[in-house]
């Protein structure tokens, strides 16, 4: 089976153990010790090609060194800044009244007596109670999520494309967007040899593609978006991957992700027609993967979604593009990801298709109720003639407004410092600057950013996620920083390399904050 | 329509036929239509009780659970004294252990470490101080995702040979689902009816013999308490198990889920960690073992929350990373999920304000389960054309149905598995939705209901009537 590696000179493999498992009888203090049943030989090899860096080595070795602070061990700092995953609350980001206040009705509905809690969201609460079995949270729902909120969620999209039409059937709930990304993959990888399916996906990517696309034993086919043009896709660059991959393996399905992970970028209308043409001309099932779509910052770009560019291009291609956009409530101005609330809508899928999908999706039973519940008040938030109104926008202003903040001054802090540059934060919530390390690091370093990282961490107390673990071009280096959000004060602290290599940033360091002790990231 | 231009044409193989639900289920739509607008039929609503969902059949919520939730959802509920002191406790201490202070932070990928280590606290209490070790759990959304996960490396679709998974016959459907849709082949062992379904160990012997030359079987999956069988394994035919997948050198699946659903007065509950920690240290130190539970059953009845656990006993530290890191891309656990399960291993305690409250509610559970339990199979045994063995554990009646010959012969003229004419039958002239035995593998030429008994007692009566009733027409009809 092929696979495409990660074009890059830093990328990460795994070692292979030594035969330490093998089923030859030891004896050790004179009983017979016998080898493992499931061993790295025999276990499913897709699963050890499996990486997730967002989760990866740097991160366990931050879980580790958090221990060793609280056990009492000195280090060069007091804490470790996680930087390192789209974690909204606990980068300070706060939730939102109304949300909360119906999930505590729906989940304790003693709480609808109680005058404290406003009408509109008594309303809401009793609305998704009637819709769950037995007026209850605690019970399944269909696996295709509850129908009055996938009608709800159809509206919503219907408000947001100018009125083009969503129908509910085509819409799927799912635990978080990830499980309806692995879902539909799972349909659609399949063949054997030259005819295994081909995914086409960015680079850099958001790793959980690289991760399905490893366990589902599919072939990752890279495209590269241009740093230079602010990450931008070109068409051209998706003809190269594409006749590239119809060498060894058959592609049928291209991933984007709209607004950008790691990259930030918000795609311009213009290329986002290029790519469903491209997609049509090529026969491929398109992903549209818009989690960020209310993370939008910079004044000269705006969110298109996918499925309305798709039909304002016409019945040629709104009849025939086979698409499928994702959509979570773990990020925007909700930021609740511990709920696990997402949905696909599919458009133009093959009814036989659907039915074999409705049956794959029994297979987890069904999608947490509260993420359920949670989805359909993000699509149907209070309107200006109720109580909540108020309140719920002016947090939501804030919230984004505060992103939208720090999305320009950390790309203004990381263009001063030397070694790093950094292109304009268009969305999402990440800063994925390039950075050039010296030669001798490069040279030392098996995997150069993961090496940088790690001394970060190690030396600074800051837990970032190399960009190996993205995918980057050959030669260049990256890291992804999760904007933070510290409302107490504003600190001007750069951000600077760990003194052992860059020396050069150190000093920048040392006359800017004017304090020995712990230093920290504050990218306010 | 795309059809011709279709993408999607070309499949994944290993996504198979429909299921017996996606029929039933726009039955019960369309019957539930037709009562809306007003349609006459001998009963006003349709009772559900295809599923293991208590809420829905009208179980209720344990208030002291609902109560932490809320309170975690909307901390501003902690102020003052409307939530009595060891919920807003409670409640405050769970905050705490979040990041960010929220329930919707991301939480470490095997769960908060604060509750897995409650859970292996409470896994040793449970096992009488057999030791459970934190890193050996994950936390997951339902027992049944851990599972898949497990199954997902046990399965190697690049071996010569595909790999096989021991599952029992009869067996709850998602699970032999789950094997066949990442390649894997089930390779069924059948439970003896006439003993209460039990699991034979000689049973085992030939189902593995008859797996040689067209898989290569790597693990046993058990199911105990036994969905839809009800049957709870005794101590020695646990011991058996162990010996055999010993022996034999097969991983153990041991699907607990209903570990605290266990009605018989004579059967008692014991973990496969407790008799593997009992059997020695030749076996209890290398028999590798996954065992499952969740907050969806019991007590709790809360699967709408997905909150499940597996722990993993005596794997190879190399492939304990990679089921790590498999569980990373899934990023975790839904949070209320994991509070979920929280709750269900350390409740209210004698002499905590919420204890009175959390007794009765759960007192009135278990004696409306071992009730309605008794009078199904009363009710059921009563009736010529079932036979129901003792249900002495799980959520499920699963009763064989004696059909008679026309019926099994109309049944197949229709293209029908003769249970589904039955079921579906049952449904549209009593407005009962069960689901029929085929759904779990059967032995050839027998057929089976399975409904859930997890409800009202009121709830329970009325299904008993409605299938009394139908059943004595049925027969009748086809005799």
């Amino acid at each position: 089976m092929f696979q495409i590696s990660l074009v890059s000179s830093v990328r990460v493999t795994q070692r292979r153990r030594p035969q330490q498992n093998k089923m030859s009888q030891q004896a050790v203090d004179g009983v017979p010790r016998r080898g493992k049943v499931l061993t790295l030989d025999n276990m499913n090899p897709n699963v050890k090609r499996v990486e997730y860096a967002v989760r990866g080595p740097i991160v366990q070795r931050a879980v580790q060194i958090e221990k060793e602070l609280r056990e009492g061990i000195k280090k060069p700092f007091t804490e470790v800044i996680k930087a390192n995953i789209g974690d909204a609350h606990a980068m300070g980001q706060k939730p939102i009244t109304f949300l909360r206040q119906v999930l505590a009705l729906c989940s304790y509905p003693e709480l609808l007596e109680d005058d404290k809690f406003p009408s509109d969201a008594k309303k809401r609460a009793r609305r998704i109670l009637e819709a769950c079995g037995g007026h209850s949270i605690g019970a399944y729902s269909a696996s295709q999520g509850i129908e009055c909120i996938r009608q709800d969620v159809a509206a919503f999209i219907e408000r947001r494309d100018g009125g083009i039409p969503s129908n509910p059937d085509n819409i799927f709930l799912s635990t978080g967007a990830s499980d309806a990304i692995v879902t539909m993959l799972k349909l659609l990888v399949c063949g054997e040899g030259r005819d295994r399916t081909g995914v086409m996906i960015s680079i850099p990517q958001y790793p959980l593609y690289s991760a399905a696309l490893a366990d589902l034993g599919a072939v990752q086919i890279n495209y590269y978006l241009d740093e230079d043009k602010c990450w931008g896709l070109d068409v051209t660059e998706l003809k190269r991957a594409l006749n590239e991959a119809r060498q060894h393996c058959d592609p049928r399905v291209l991933c984007i992700i709209n607004p950008g992970n790691p990259t930030g970028q918000v795609q311009s209308r213009k290329c986002i027609e290029d790519v469903i043409r491209f997609a049509k001309e090529e026969h491929l099932f398109l992903m549209a993967d818009e989690v960020y779509q209310e993370n939008v910052y910079a004044e000269n770009c705006k969110f298109h979604s996918f499925k309305k560019v798709l039909f304002e291009m016409g019945p040629e291609f709104s009849s025939t593009v086979e698409m499928a956009s994702f959509h979570s409530t773990s990020k925007c101005y909700m930021g609740e990801c511990g709920f696990r609330g997402g949905y696909m809508e599919l458009i133009n899928l093959d009814p036989e298709v659907k039915a074999q999908l409705i049956k794959l999706v029994s297979v987890r039973l069904c999608p947490p109720i509260p993420g359920q519940a949670l989805l359909d008040l993000v699509v149907n938030p209070p309107q200006p003639n109720e109580p909540s109104y108020t309140t719920f926008t002016k947090e939501r202003t804030a919230v984004l407004a505060t992103l939208a903040e720090k999305a320009q001054l950390t790309e203004q802090i990381f263009n001063t410092v030397p070694g790093i540059t950094c292109n304009p934060v268009q969305g999402a919530m990440y800063t994925f600057p390039r950075i050039t390390l010296p030669q001798k690091a490069i040279d030392e370093a098996k995997v150069p950013d993961m090496f940088y990282c790690m001394r970060l961490l190690e030396e600074e107390g800051i837990c970032l996620v190399p960009g190996s673990g993205f995918g980057q071009r050959e030669g260049t280096l990256h890291f992804r920083l999760v904007q933070r959000l510290r409302q107490s004060h504003y600190t001007l602290d750069f951000f600077f390399g760990p003194p052992s290599l860059c020396p050069s940033t150190a000093r920048v360091l040392s006359y800017r904050s004017g304090e020995s002790g712990s230093k920290f990231i504050s990218l306010l | 329509m795309a059809t011709e231009m279709s993408v999607l044409h070309k499949i994944s193989s290993n996504v198979k036929k429909e299921a017996a639900y996606a029929v039933l289920d726009r039955q019960a739509t369309r019957i539930k239509e037709e009562l809306r607008q007003g349609a006459r039929k001998p009963y006003k609503e349709v009772i559900d009780v295809y599923w293991g969902n208590p809420h829905r059949t009208g179980m209720k919520p344990l208030s002291f659970v609902r109560q932490v939730l809320a309170a975690c959802l909307y901390p501003e509920l902690m102020k003052g004294d409307k939530l009595p002191a060891d919920v807003r406790q409670k409640a405050q201490g769970l905050l705490g252990e979040c990041s960010g202070g929220s329930v919707g932070c991301y939480t470490a990928t095997a769960g908060t470490p604060e509750i897995v280590h409650r859970l292996s606290e409470f896994i040793t209490r449970r096992d009488g101080g057999v030791p459970s070790h934190p890193e050996n759990i994950f936390i997951s959304p339902g027992s049944q995702w851990s599972l898949a996960n497990i199954f997902k490396v046990l399965v190697n679709r690049e071996a010569p040979t595909r790999t096989g998974v021991l599952a029992p016959v009869p067996c709850y459907s998602t699970s032999a689902l789950s094997i066949e849709e990442l390649g894997g082949a089930v390779v069924p062992y059948y439970l003896s009816e006439e003993q209460g379904w039990e699991l034979q160990v000689e049973e085992l012997h030939r189902a593995l013999e008859s797996a040689k030359g067209a898989c290569n079987p790597v693990a046993l999956y058990v199911i105990n308490p036994g969905n839809p069988s009800g049957h709870v394994q005794s101590r020695k035919s646990m011991q058996e198990v162990i010996r055999f997948v010993s022996e034999k050198r097969l991983f153990l699946l041991a699907d607990e889920v209903y570990q605290d659903c266990v009605h018989g007065e004579k059967s008692g509950f014991v973990s496969y960690k407790r008799v593997l920690a009992e059997m020695g240290p030749l076996l209890a130190d290398t028999v590798e073992l996954a065992s499952f539970h969740s907050v969806s059953k019991g007590c709790m009845g809360e699967c709408g929350l997905r909150g499940g656990y597996v722990e993993l006993v005596n794997l190879d530290p190399a492939v304990m990373k990679h089921i790590y890191i498999l569980c990373s891309t899934d990023s975790c656990a839904p949070v209320l999920g994991q509070i979920a399960l929280d709750l269900m291993v350390n409740p209210p305690q004698p002499g905590d304000p919420s204890y009175p409250l959390y007794d009765v509610e759960t007192q009135h559970i278990r004696t409306t389960l071992r009730h309605n339990v008794k009078r199904a199979h009363a009710v059921l045994n009563s009736l010529p054309g079932f036979c129901c063995q003792p249900v002495e554990g799980g959520a499920f009646a699963f009763p064989r149905l004696d059909l008679p010959p026309k019926a099994v012969q109309k049944a197949k003229e229709a293209g029908l598995q003769p249970d589904l004419f039955y079921v579906i039958r049952l449904l549209e002239e009593a407005g009962v939705l069960v689901s029929p035995g085929s759904e779990y593998r059967q032995k050839e030429g027998t057929y089976h209901i399975r409904f859930c008994i997890m409800m009202p007692q009121h709830i329970m009566e009325e299904v008993l009537r409605r299938l009394e009733r139908f059943h004595t027409k049925f027969m009748k009809d086809f005799s």
